[in-house]
């Protein structure tokens, strides 16, 4: 029996572990997508203390490397007496280090986002949060979408850490299979497929949008 | 502070750093009225046009729309945003740069405000919005994205989503002035129309011609300070200052 053949008779472990990574990966990048819109509608507005506090925590986030608030916050939370699910944690943690990345990029498209538009709103009556939905939040997005491709593909790479705090994902599907049967260059290679397959496809997709915001004319605006 | 006037501007001072931009700048609007006000560049103009609604905040002075005072409360104190938003929705503005918002289409930028700021439905606000449309001239647009226009069509559809508001007053701040020459006349000839049908409009320009047409009143500022007021014809033809003349010369 091949390699091969003793990872097809394998394939519904991989199967699992994709699953479960494309969960952890679906629910934490939807989280950190709205917690990174989040702050930065907190960071509108005249500079204050608690916008300077939250730069800082924002800065530390991307200064951190994933492994360490992962491992953080499943082996270190249980000190303070917090004691999450290992699932939860990876989730967690994915969900607030690319949240700041998120932030992160909306902050530097904010930053040059035309003061004529937001003139205009006042003048109409719009309070701040209701231009932030309406006019700021929705050309923000379409504005930075390849930096958000890219974070997606990072944020689904940063899914196989979660294998250390003992998350059964892909990547942990491999690293199994390569240890029981000693075959971790096909192991892997099956799982950078999937990791490369879902990448493509998150691609094509962003590519898409930007056709959909080329047809309203504002990649040309 | 009467309440019978659409705009009523008392006694406005506004410094940046220290160079003192308007200096104790009082006038009055009467509904209907079509104000222009001239001026080099630097005079302080847009300034005060933007003090109207309190896009600038000015160190003194009192500004009332319809009878309703902007930026201060009843009680002295800085309004709350939402106040602001309120006072602020019944003055239409147009600006030079046009700022349209580029990800909503022409029909969606005119009745943004009406559906989000003033809660009309959204059947009522486009109902609306395609009046307006037509009043500009630009019926056929309704589903074309800013991008596509040309500087002269968005102008009017800037006109068009001011217009929506129902605003007290309609402020103009060198609407024309980004325009390529051949396309000024259009968006004149719209806020001709706008002053025919009784509109009250607070306009800056530097089209004197078009000044001459549309006012009832025309104000001319220097270094901050209202130096001439005087019906349009008085104005151009009479002017009772040096600068005023000196002024004129320079732009004819």
């Amino acid at each position: 029996m091949s390699n091969w053949d003793i990872l097809w008779q394998a394939r519904d472990e991989f199967w699992t572990g994709f699953l479960n990574t494309m969960q952890i990966f679906g629910l934490s990048i939807t989280a950190a997508f709205v917690i990174g819109c989040f702050m930065l509608y907190l960071l509108e507005g005249r500079p204050s203390v608690g916008k300077l506090s939250l730069r800082v925590f924002i800065d530390g986030m991307r200064m951190l490397p994933f492994l360490m608030l992962a491992y953080l916050l499943y082996y270190g939370l249980p000190t303070l007496g917090v004691r999450l699910d290992a699932w939860w944690a990876g989730v967690g943690a994915l969900a607030v280090y690319h949240g700041c990345y998120f932030a992160e990029i909306f902050r530097g498209s904010r930053l040059v986002f035309p003061q004529g538009q937001i003139e205009a709103a006042q003048a109409h009556g719009f309070t701040r949060a209701r231009m932030f939905v309406r006019l700021i939040l929705p050309q923000i997005v379409m504005q930075t979408r390849p930096l958000i491709g890219n974070q997606l593909i990072y944020a689904l790479k940063d899914t196989a850490f979660l294998v250390i705090i003992t998350v059964r994902e892909l990547t942990a599907a491999a690293n199994s299979l390569s240890g029981t049967y000693f075959i971790p260059t096909e192991a892997f290679l099956v799982v950078i497929g999937f990791y490369w397959a879902v990448s493509i496809a998150m691609e094509i997709i962003i590519k898409q949008c930007g056709r959909f915001g080329a047809r309203r004319g504002l990649d040309h605006a | 502070m009467p309440d019978d006037t659409a705009v009523s501007i008392h006694q406005l001072s506004k410094s940046f750093d220290d160079v003192e931009v308007l200096r104790d700048v009082s006038l009055e609007v009467a509904p209907g009225e079509v104000v222009t006000i001239l001026g080099a560049s630097g005079s302080g103009k847009s300034t005060l046009l933007r003090c109207i609604n309190w896009l600038e905040q000015p160190d003194r002075g009192s500004i009332h729309i319809a009878g309703q005072r902007i930026g201060v409360d009843d009680a002295g104190k800085r309004m709350n945003a939402r106040a602001l938003a309120r006072v602020r929705a019944q003055t239409g503005m147009v600006f030079q740069s046009f700022n349209l918002w580029p990800h909503l289409n022409v029909l969606h930028n005119i009745t943004e405000a009406p559906v989000h700021v003033m809660g009309k439905s959204k059947g009522e606000a486009q109902t609306h919005a395609r009046e307006l449309l037509d009043k500009v001239g630009l019926s056929d647009k309704a589903q074309a994205y800013p991008g596509t226009l040309s500087g002269g069509q968005k102008q009017r559809v800037a006109i068009a989503r001011a217009l929506a508001m129902q605003p007290e007053v309609m402020l103009f701040d060198e609407p024309t002035s980004a325009l390529d020459p051949e396309l000024v006349g259009e968006v004149l000839t719209v806020i001709k129309d706008l002053s025919a049908e009784g509109y009250t409009m607070v306009i800056v320009t530097h089209e004197m011609s078009f000044a001459r047409a549309v006012s009832d009143q025309v104000v001319f500022l220097d270094k901050g300070l209202i130096i001439e007021k005087a019906a349009p014809a008085t104005f151009f033809d009479t002017p009772s200052t040096q600068r005023v003349r000196d002024f004129l010369k320079n732009h004819h």
